[in-house]
């Protein structure tokens, strides 16, 4: 596979030479391939968010480097502003960074920075807002007079609207209700297809990553100890227990019915596989 | 540099003899310092004032690196006095080009100066570096107690300073966070004229007043939840309390600021 984002021997250490010296990453070698749904989980304080901040260029790294296309961002003034767009970030609580009179505005915000001309703003706007589900009545109102849920959408809606290669999410579902986790966790999930974009979801939650990614990378202590498909990362389920992760609860019952000899398979993670490998086990059993 | 390196009143968690003295202690120990550092006229009260100050940095573990990286935003400031100090003082002339003229006198006061104010701002330093904002509020209540009687709002000024500084690193904090943010949008803070640089900081301005706005009120909320109602019998979880030690430094900086007087007044 190709890789968009790459980062080689990357450490990035806080507060050099006061008494709140602390390293966040520490040699960290991570890869993001072209048109892959990553998933980044680690408890609070793992280097998560330090890491994602380096991959457009936020934070520059104490030491290593990181690539976009191959080619280092920090080469030229030009090329991390121009990382900015190619890479969209979308913070943690994103909606307290809107301040425009009008949502269509906040939106257009990134864009305009692009130097776009204006036909060329107006469709992404639109473009963006039809992606997180945002009626065009909406548009005209202020940011501040909508809901929580709402003014979320807006923010995503803005880093959208830049079109990246890559969208990096961090906890893009954190305070929200069920319903809301759901539709956000299916917009993304459609500028995925809909521009074959790379997409990297940062989560602590193990459910809601599980289901939607290709690959996971596990960050612990600013290193990344594992990495791979869900089911060879869940696989690991006794270390991510140790690093205070676990794993989906219905992957902790089949590992459970495991050690209690029952002849099923263990490795699943979301509901119908787990359905499958029930079927699956009855039929064994001849019950079906 | 990132906003989180900013060292503004910053502390430095410790357990040295420094750390451990009353807040009240330091703060009269400091203005005790400070009045000894205006008394002083000569090379001698100007190299005591050095032993003592470097004496306590040492004995809080303090490094000097981070006394001096506090004094970087009024080198300017330094600057800008100490040549006036050249160039202003008459007395005898070392060298005149036009109205441009440079004295003996010039140059020994400027080097005073320079000292008073480095001194100045490494002894506050020094005392924010090693008190909590809360001992420092804690303290500043009790100092100033006496003005209750003629009806200064102590307590509430001192909340009111003590909730300002609470939220000094959270604000930063804040600030720091809306900048990326928008930075991922490709804000450009850095570069422009001043019209533009001024223009840039909507984006990051708007969103810090609305959240600073409903910290406000949250915080109003929470304090009202558990009923406070004002300094009017309240006591305190930490009872502030004058050891031996505290007499001690209390003393020594009296002596010392005694001993840059009369040594003033012998002009050395």
């Amino acid at each position: 596979m190709d890789a968009i984002i790459q980062t080689e021997k990357l450490s990035h250490i806080y507060s050099t030479g006061t008494p709140f010296e602390h390293a966040a990453l520490v040699d960290v070698d991570f890869t993001a391939y072209r048109g892959e749904y990553l998933g980044i989980i680690g408890r609070t304080g793992s280097g998560k968010s330090t890491l994602i901040q380096h991959l457009n260029g936020l934070l520059k790294p104490t030491s290593g480097r990181v690539l976009f296309a191959g080619q280092d961002i920090w080469g030229s003034k030009e090329r991390t502003r121009q990382t900015r767009f190619q890479v969209g970030l979308v913070f943690q609580y994103p909606e307290y960074q809107l301040f425009e009179e009008t949502v269509y505005k906040d939106i257009a915000f990134g864009p305009g920075n692009m130097g776009l001309d204006q036909g060329e703003i107006d469709r992404r706007v639109r473009d963006a807002a039809a992606f997180v589900g945002l009626p065009d009545s909406v548009l005209e109102q202020s940011p501040f007079e909508l809901s929580g849920g709402q003014k979320r959408r807006v923010a995503i809606a803005g880093v959208i609207a830049m079109e990246p290669a890559v969208l990096v999410l961090d906890e893009p579902t954190a305070g929200l209700d069920p319903v809301g986790v759901e539709s956000i966790l299916r917009n993304i999930h459609d500028y995925h297809t809909a521009k074959n974009a790379t997409i990297i979801l940062v989560s602590h939650s193990m459910e809601e990553v599980a289901r939607s990614v290709d690959r996971l990378v596990v960050v612990s202590g600013g290193r990344l100890p594992f990495s791979g498909t869900p089911r060879e990362v869940f696989a690991h389920g006794d270390e991510l227990e140790a690093l205070g992760l676990g794993v989906p609860q219905v992957t902790r019952v089949f590992h459970r019915l495991r050690a209690m000899g029952v002849d099923i398979d263990p490795s699943v993670y979301t509901i119908p596989q787990a359905r499958e490998a029930v079927r699956d086990f009855l039929r064994r059993k001849g019950a079906v | 540099m990132a906003l989180r390196d900013i060292t503004l009143g910053q502390y430095f968690p410790g357990n040295t003899a420094v750390h451990r003295l009353d807040p009240r202690t330091k703060l009269l120990c400091t203005i005790l310092y400070i009045v000894a550092l205006f008394l002083a006229r000569g090379p001698v009260g100007y190299a005591v004032l050095f032993l003592v100050l470097a004496a306590s940095t040492a004995v809080a573990k303090i490094r000097p690196a981070a006394l001096l990286r506090g004094m970087r935003p009024v080198l300017f400031i330094i600057v800008l006095t100490a040549l006036l100090n050249i160039f202003y003082t008459p007395g005898t002339v070392l060298w005149q080009w036009n109205f441009l003229r440079i004295t003996v006198e010039g140059l020994w006061s400027a080097f005073f100066m320079v000292l008073r104010f480095s001194f100045l701002i490494s002894c506050t330093f020094l005392l924010t570096y090693t008190t909590s904002p809360i001992m420092l509020t804690d303290g500043l209540e009790k100092l100033l107690g006496p003005l209750k009687r003629i009806h200064v709002p102590v307590h509430e000024l001192s909340m009111i300073m003590s909730i300002a500084l609470r939220f000094i690193p959270t604000l930063i904090e804040e600030t720091d966070k809306i900048m990326s943010a928008q930075k991922a949008r490709g804000a450009d803070f850095d570069s422009g004229n001043l019209f533009q640089k001024a223009k840039a900081l909507v984006p990051l301005l708007v969103p810090l007043f609305i959240s600073a706005f409903r910290r406000a009120d949250e915080l109003a909320v929470a304090m009202e939840c558990r009923c406070y109602h004002g300094g009017e019998g309240r006591t305190r979880l930490r009872q502030l309390h004058f050891r031996g030690t505290d007499i001690a430094a209390l003393l020594f900086f009296c002596a010392l600021a005694a001993a840059i007087w009369a040594l003033g007044t012998l002009g050395l």
